[in-house]
């Protein structure tokens, strides 16, 4: 493999890492709160569809981005009011939400542009485009360096680099901020902050809040800058990876970004090398696609070592004596 | 020259939960630096006073007076600010945080950790000279011993500026040593002025500290008096309505043959970990053997053992025979063949099955014996009529054999598994913490029983973690630390001070330092079951 290809591969690997970071910090969030969201996927689905058809509709992208995020919002509200005012199981509101998604999106796109439960392909101003970062051109004919600079930290959407910086600043917030203290302690300990006359509703609306504000990021990011347009069900399994890397990650922000790094590579060389040859012995595409998925139950089967959940994870607060 | 005002006054509290009265007109002044006593029985409403009075519940009627003013406590919040600190029974820590992130959670100076962390640092230094409450701050909760644990809310309650500290049942989790220090700190408090309020069921506690005391019986404040002017035997008159004996009176034991031998038992639990590290003792007729201990040394793994839903390696004998370890013949079943009864330490779980009757939880474990049988079935009529009997002769109250097990006090509860377990004559009984739970009317019951049986010549293996309790009962005591028998005396010639050492894992009396060796001894303790852990 020369050093384009590996760059290429890379490039992809960034490309594809970037939704499954956003949902992946956005169950962070909710699940150290204690509010475990299976319902990421939903979200996504929903955010990638609204913000493809409000981009189609308005062409304006950023009209969009905004309509993905109250689509995502909106669905977390309804999870939040299911798992933390009426203290319903979180699990059982999460697939409901799922499905929900999966129905409404492809029902509503057939309604509003009657191509078959997709958008109209997106174009120009519909769609987040790739930024060159300065002097990209300038280096890129400084050996290693230059490529590496012009063709894997540049040339990617504005909402890869927000994706990115959304890392430093999660662990910014979780560790070194009041509102991070709280919300670490309301997912492990509930009690402690009620006793301590903090509001472990109003804490864990907050997380879920965050939640679908990161899911409708990526799933926005799906439909607007990946891909132009929204298909059905185009999330494909992405909201149960970021699943699958946040357990790998221990629920910490930097081995999230490993994780969801590891999991978009997968998906990358799935995607470049279709059949491989290895020396007479072909594995075929199908085995380079199941790569990530199968890596997913590997991980759920405990095979990284002892991940410990928030301790009260899934449990509604109920105060008592 | 008037008084000054009360630190705290409650006018005519009620609160109900449906039809249960939990609290009746209560009324109650609490003079600032002083300790007052709350006790009562289980139930008496106790808790549910002061979770009204730290804004968890909602008074139907009454009114709350903080320093003379009225003072509305609509939640926790209000509590804090109106300067009441709580400690509650289970504590609230978050358990994988630090010491410090614990004590600043909820209290934290603006949006950003790291000054209120340097604040917080600079007050618990402060604290840690002034009330001998030392706490390394950087330790994570969960790697502290119960006792630290508890420092760790106190510092919570003082870094909020707390004058009202209020201890819901302190020191039902703590050593001897750990409560001794507990209350060293208390009087620390009350000289610097603070308040403190002090709910316990037991009485020495109240006698040794508090400065007065408040009796509650069902819901109701019964009487409020100087702590100097009264006595455990009033008090627990004023708790129960009517005159209990709280010393058992018992006659010097009669010893006979050996009918327990144990020879290097040992256990491994399923993480690997060894929790019986080869227990050699044996047990006679007609004495009653006590197990001291701070939860969690052995004494279940014991019980468990010796009960057949354990496997160990090691001897035991029961009257001379050996009894099987592991395998098909290590059942409670088989056990029961042998002539050992069981009254197990977890009540709910291992005692009783809660949402059954209490007939058919008066013969599980003999159910098969054939005067229950008719043909293939079971004669309900006549088992039913067996648990009546048994109810009437246990004093279970209400003595109805068609109520569910929940819906018994625990004190009738416990009576439920001891009617079952005595009534069918077992050579030995092994029972552990008869009395967890159970109000003190209840408690001179069972220890009547207990001391009756052995009186009857049946060998008695008693495990509790009230150290009052193994002393009033017990004719031999032995004490458990990690697994280990620490040592055996008898009962005529040790006193608390030599077992809570014990306890702690220290055979050699160290002196007048001890407090200081004993705390060495628990952190080397927590540090040896951390890197268990780890």
């Amino acid at each position: 493999m020369d050093f384009l290809t590996l760059l290429q591969v890379l490039d992809s690997t960034v490309r594809l890492a970037t939704p499954l970071l956003l949902a992946c910090l956005a169950g962070l969030f909710s699940e150290r709160a204690g509010i475990f969201d299976i319902g990421l996927e939903g979200k996504m689905l929903m955010a990638a569809f609204f913000s493809a058809a409000v981009a189609s509709l308005t062409g304006s992208v950023w009209l969009g981005l905004l309509a993905g995020i109250t689509g995502s919002l909106v669905l977390s509200g309804i999870h939040g009011l299911a798992s933390i005012t009426f203290r319903g199981n979180q699990l059982i509101s999460g697939v409901a939400i799922n499905f929900l998604a999966a129905g409404m999106t492809v029902l509503i796109a057939q309604d509003w542009f009657s191509q078959g439960g997709r958008t109209p392909s997106l174009m120009g101003g519909g769609r987040f485009n790739d930024i060159t970062l300065p002097f990209a051109d300038a280096l890129s004919d400084v050996p290693i360096l230059g490529p590496v600079y012009a063709q894997l930290i540049s040339g990617h959407s504005i909402l890869v680099y927000v994706a990115f910086a959304c890392v430093p600043l999660s662990w910014w917030i979780l560790f070194r901020t009041r509102f991070g203290l709280r919300l670490r302690a309301v997912g492990e300990a509930p009690e402690a902050v009620d006793t301590a006359g903090v509001s472990v509703i109003g804490l864990r609306y907050a997380a879920v809040a965050i939640c679908g504000l990161l899911c409708g990021v990526a799933g926005a990011y799906l439909a607007t800058g990946l891909q132009a347009g929204f298909v059905k069900d185009m999330t494909a399994g992405r909201g149960y990876i970021a699943l699958a890397a946040l357990i790998f990650a221990k629920w910490r922000p930097w081995y999230a970004l490993a994780a969801c790094l590891l999991f978009g590579l997968l998906q990358a060389v799935a995607l470049r090398y279709q059949n491989i040859d290895l020396g007479g012995v072909i594995i075929p595409v199908q085995v380079m696609d199941a790569l990530p998925y199968i890596l997913t139950v590997v991980i759920l089967a405990g095979f990284v070592g002892k991940a410990i959940p928030p301790r009260a994870g899934g449990e509604p607060y109920v105060k008592e004596r | 020259m008037t008084d000054p005002a009360p630190a705290i006054e409650l006018k005519g509290i009620s609160k109900a939960f449906g039809p249960v009265q939990a609290n009746k007109d209560i009324s109650i002044r609490v003079m600032p630096g002083t300790i007052h006593g709350i006790i009562g029985e289980n139930g008496a409403g106790k808790s549910t006073l002061m979770s009204i009075l730290y804004g968890f519940y909602k008074a139907d009627a009454g009114e709350v007076y903080i320093a003379g003013k009225r003072t509305e406590i609509p939640d926790s919040q209000a509590a804090i600010s109106a300067g009441i600190g709580m400690v509650f029974q289970h504590f609230k820590l978050v358990q994988n945080f630090t010491v410090l992130e614990n004590v600043i959670l909820g209290a934290e100076d603006g949006g950003l950790l790291r000054p209120s962390l340097a604040k917080a640092r600079g007050a618990l230094k402060k604290l840690a000279e002034e009330y001998e409450l030392s706490v390394d701050p950087d330790a994570l909760v969960e790697d502290l011993s119960v006792g630290h644990q508890q420092r760790v809310e106190i510092l919570k309650a003082l870094y909020r500026h707390a004058d009202i500290l209020i201890l819901d049942e302190p020191t039902g989790v703590l050593t001897p040593a750990e409560a001794d220090h507990l209350f060293r700190i208390l009087s620390g408090l009350r000289a610097q002025g603070k308040t403190i309020i002090l709910i316990t069921h037991k009485l020495r506690e109240i006698m040794e500290i508090t400065d007065t005391v408040s009796v509650m019986r069902r819901g109701e404040m019964t009487a409020t008096v100087k702590t100097s002017e009264t006595s455990p035997e009033q008090l627990a008159e004023l708790m129960v309505g009517r005159k209990v004996l709280l010393r058992v009176d018992k006659k010097p034991a009669r010893p006979g043959a050996k009918v327990l031998e144990v020879e290097n038992l040992r256990l491994v639990d399923e993480n690997g970990v060894e929790r019986l590290k080869g227990i050699s003792l044996d047990l006679r007729a007609g004495e009653v053997l006590g197990i001291a201990g701070v939860a969690g040394n052995g004494q279940s793994e014991l019980l468990e053992v010796l009960g057949g839903y354990a496997n160990a390696t090691g001897t035991v004998r029961v009257n001379g025979r050996a009894i099987a370890l592991s395998g098909k013949d290590c059942t409670g079943q088989s056990r029961r063949a042998d002539g050992i009864g069981h009254v197990p330490e977890d009540r709910h779980h291992e005692g009783l099955i809660l949402p059954y009757t209490a007939w058919e939880n008066a013969v599980f474990g003999y159910h098969r014996d054939p005067a229950f049988q008719s043909g293939p079935l079971m004669n309900n009529a006549a088992i039913r009529e067996d648990a009546k009997g048994k109810m009437a002769r246990f004093d279970v109250r209400p003595p109805d054999p068609n109520l569910a097990a929940r819906n018994f006090s625990g004190g009738n509860q416990q009576k439920i598994v001891l009617a079952r377990e005595i009534e069918r004559n077992p050579d030995i009984l092994l029972i552990g913490q008869p009395t967890r739970g159970v109000d003190i009317g209840a408690i001179e019951f069972i220890h009547q029983q207990i001391i009756r049986l052995r009186d009857e010549g049946k060998a008695i293996l008693l495990v509790s973690v009230e150290l009052d309790e193994i002393f009033s009962l017990s004719d031999r005591i032995a004490v458990m630390f990690d697994g280990q028998l620490m040592g055996l005396r008898n009962a005529a010639d040790t006193d608390q001070r030599e077992l809570g050492l014990m306890m702690a894992g220290i055979t050699e009396d160290p002196g007048d330092d001890s407090i200081a060796a004993v705390e060495a001894q628990l952190a080397a303790k927590n540090a040896r079951e951390a890197a268990h852990h780890g």
